[in-house]
């Protein structure tokens, strides 16, 4: 391990992780709807598929499809419990630059806003490459397996943030957890900021060509950009 | 952790997953438990042609539970076979086997370079030290 990379690690343990193991609850209370490309992309899967959703928070895309099968990992051990009750998938604890998987097995992917939480280019490549050697390669009788991913987008001015086109891409975004008043009326608020690469037009795309990936179809919706991806061998 | 996940787990040190002994990964000191999952014969029936077979009789095996897979995928059928439907009770009893069976606690080892992989309350960690990234 280098000395950036395990600064990267540093970084992103304090500025990702440890705010998500302690946001977990109230972050999950507000993470409730699937976004519709998602949906879609889930939905559209044949009964059997069997599939990753990698960094699944707390699980709000395991309830969409039930006749397939997905395997979730999220480093936030407190996001794991609550994403584990969705039957019958399962959620374990892993990393996503170091997934347990065995190469070319699966039939799909997603990953939903999580590679914009890694702190260099070379991580987040690595992690796209990670992704991608899960899946099935294409062979004579099908195209192989597919893969979904999710980034934030800078270009977002019509949202509250009002990030837009030139603006800085790497941001530490806050997250103002207020205490239960009820429970604890003395208690007050506490900000935790957490780590996020905006992700300008294009680069997502770059991102996954560098990683080796063949782009099947890609968009922006909701203030992200998204790609659906597969293997070239 | 059920049965049907780790025929989709592997080692997570890197230079393990070109090694054919960091898969299957092998129970130690394990607790089974039931869960009760709804039968959905659809699902069922068309996951077993992406279990690799020989990984789930050895996992089987490894919990004491091998009189319960058949010798043969009966999802994966030969060409000069015809297209003849599995049993309901046959994929009822995987069901149970797959889904339905799992590890509460104990260990996932690997058998390449023995890493330990804790499962607590059925939840598998599979974060790694930094020595091992």
């Amino acid at each position: 391990m280098t000395d950036s990379w395990r600064n990267e690690v540093q970084y992103e343990d304090k500025h990702v992780h440890e705010v998500y193991d302690q946001i977990a609850t109230h972050f999950s209370a507000t993470r409730y709807k699937p976004w519709p490309v998602v949906d879609e992309f889930l939905r559209s899967l044949p009964a059997g598929a069997v599939g990753l959703d990698v960094g699944c928070g707390n699980g709000k895309y395991l309830p969409v499809n039930k006749n397939v099968f997905i395997v979730a990992s999220d480093r936030s051990k407190a996001l794991v419990e609550i994403a584990g009750q969705h039957q019958p998938h399962t959620a374990i604890v892993a990393d996503t630059l170091s997934l347990p998987h065995p190469p070319s097995r699966f039939d799909f992917a997603i990953s939903i806003a999580v590679i914009h939480h890694l702190s260099s280019v070379d991580r987040r490549i690595q992690a796209i490459r990670a992704i991608l050697q899960t899946l099935t390669p294409p062979s004579r009788a099908s195209s192989g397996g597919q893969a979904l991913i999710f980034v934030w987008a800078l270009e977002q001015k019509n949202s509250r943030r009002g990030w837009d086109r030139g603006g800085q891409q790497d941001v530490l975004v806050p997250w103002v957890l207020k205490p239960d008043h009820a429970s604890q009326p003395d208690t007050p608020a506490r900000t935790y900021q957490r780590y996020y690469h905006l992700y300008h037009e294009g680069e997502l795309q770059d991102n996954v060509i560098a990683a080796g990936a063949r782009i099947l179809s890609s968009g922006y919706d909701r203030d992200n950009w998204w790609v659906v991806i597969a293997r070239r061998d | 952790m059920k049965l049907l996940t780790t025929n989709f787990l592997t080692c997570a040190v890197k230079t393990c997953k070109t090694s054919p002994l960091s898969f299957p990964l092998h129970f130690k000191d394990a607790t089974l438990e039931r869960t009760e999952i709804d039968y959905n014969p659809l699902f069922i029936r068309n996951v077993l042609p992406r279990v690799n077979w020989d990984a789930l009789t050895t996992t089987a095996t490894e919990l004491g539970l091998q009189s319960l897979v058949p010798a043969r995928n009966p999802g994966t059928r030969t060409e000069t076979e015809t297209e003849t439907d599995i049993k309901d009770e046959e994929l009822r009893k995987l069901h149970n086997l797959l889904l339905e069976t799992g590890v509460v606690e104990g260990k996932l080892v690997c058998g390449n370079c023995g890493f330990e992989y804790p499962i607590k309350e059925g939840v598998g960690n599979f974060l790694l030290p930094a020595h091992l990234v």
